[in-house]
């Protein structure tokens, strides 16, 4: 069967969802942690906006700092999975106009793919 | 309140919020901000955190239902991802240079948009001449339309373009979807008829808000144990909004949302120009 548009974004769709879910369940595994290991103390204030500590705050702190002791950091990791998926997207489409030899939209997809690696990792 | 009790009550509006969003047609990530600034004084720059996140959520998570529509346009919205991603590192740039108050501006004035722009009447007529610049960058399609397949070619691609990258710079500058600025971009603007707008700016939109993830993470807006039961609320009130959609009745409830988003708007812009 030849690769033509539907079938890529056929693909695209299950990948992202299976991505969202992966992403997903790994938040409720943190959140369900990290709300049993509080216990009764008083709720977290976001009234005064302090930022977050230096573990929270890269793509290489949150994941090596990945600790099953820590839930925050699963939660985190999990918010990583769930960015990472429209990257990926993006990437499968790549690879879906190169099988269906579509060189403008290799370009135009290969440019929206630089673009989204640039503000990951380097956008300041 | 504990946390548990704070973060159950947040999962439950966020759930109310998604779910909305999804039946209504609007996103629900437009309403999570106002929602965590006005309701639960959460600071803005952590609520635009935490609506970027779920975005993402919903934008990916609904995806393969779209897919199965066939109405959404891969090249037409990857083409448009150039814009929509170079604007959004310019909006995600200026939440670390401007007041609060005035992203709450910005935002009570979206707001008002989005619901003008729902509450219209929708034109459809796709009277399309093949445009030069559209054919050569292949900006066309078809879609399934009663008997057979309906054509169809975007024209005015500058502008839809333009429009685009304003929709990319809201996104990243308030941590929402700019669902309804894509939308008026592709409908009105480059003429595309209104379900392959709808459909493709909801695959674009995961796309666009990822765009501004990175700086917001490097900024600190990501408070996990905020986004914990906000995204896992949004994300499940969208997908059991888009299995409901079918019967709903889809008016009514877009107006009392629309109403509700009215509110949430003047809201803001009253206590941004307080906070001027």
């Amino acid at each position: 069967m030849a690769w033509d548009d539907k079938r890529v974004e056929t693909w695209v769709g299950i990948m992202l969802r299976t991505g969202v879910m992966i992403a997903a369940a790994i938040v409720l595994i943190g959140g369900v942690l990290y709300l049993s290991g509080r216990g009764p103390s008083p709720r977290n204030n976001y009234r005064h906006f302090q930022g977050e500590p230096a573990q929270y705050t890269s793509l290489s702190g949150v994941v090596h700092n990945v600790n099953l002791h820590e839930p925050r950091s699963l939660i985190m990791l999990g918010l990583l999975i769930l960015i990472a998926t429209p990257v990926a997207r993006v990437g499968m489409c790549i690879a879906g106009f190169l099988l269906e030899r579509d060189r403008m939209y290799v370009v135009v997809s290969t440019a929206v793919l630089v673009i989204l690696l640039y503000s990951l990792f380097f956008h300041k | 309140m504990n946390e548990s009790w704070f973060s159950a009550i947040l999962f439950a509006s966020s759930l109310g919020a998604g779910l909305l969003g999804a039946l209504s047609g609007l996103g629900g990530g437009v309403v999570i901000v106002p929602l965590l600034t006005i309701v639960f004084h959460v600071d803005i720059h952590y609520a635009i955190g935490a609506s970027l996140v779920s975005v993402i959520a919903t934008s990916s998570g609904a995806a393969a239902a779209y897919v199965r529509e066939g109405f959404s346009n891969i090249r037409i919205g990857m083409f448009l991802e150039i814009a929509t991603t170079l604007g959004a590192l310019v909006g995600a740039w200026l939440t670390t240079k401007v007041p609060t108050s005035a992203i709450g501006l910005v935002f009570g004035l979206v707001l008002l948009y989005s619901a003008y722009v729902s509450l219209k009447k929708q034109h459809e007529d796709i009277t399309q001449e093949p445009d030069r610049l559209a054919m050569r960058l292949k900006l066309k399609g078809s879609f399934p339309s009663g008997g057979g397949m309906q054509e169809y070619v975007g024209q005015r691609v500058p502008v839809g373009f333009g429009m685009m990258w304003l929709a990319g710079a809201l996104s990243g500058l308030l941590g929402i979807g700019s669902g309804a600025v894509k939308v008026i971009a592709m409908d009105q603007a480059m003429r595309l008829p209104f379900k392959v707008s709808t459909t493709t700016s909801n695959f674009m939109i995961g796309v666009t808000a990822a765009a501004s993830a990175g700086l917001y993470l490097r900024s600190g807006y990501l408070a996990p144990a905020l986004v914990m039961p906000v995204m896992l609320g949004v994300l499940a009130g969208s997908l059991a909004g888009s299995k409901l959609l079918v019967r709903a009745r889809v008016h009514t409830l877009k107006v009392v949302f629309s109403l509700l988003i009215i509110a949430m708007g003047v809201e803001m812009i009253v206590n941004s120009l307080k906070g001027m």
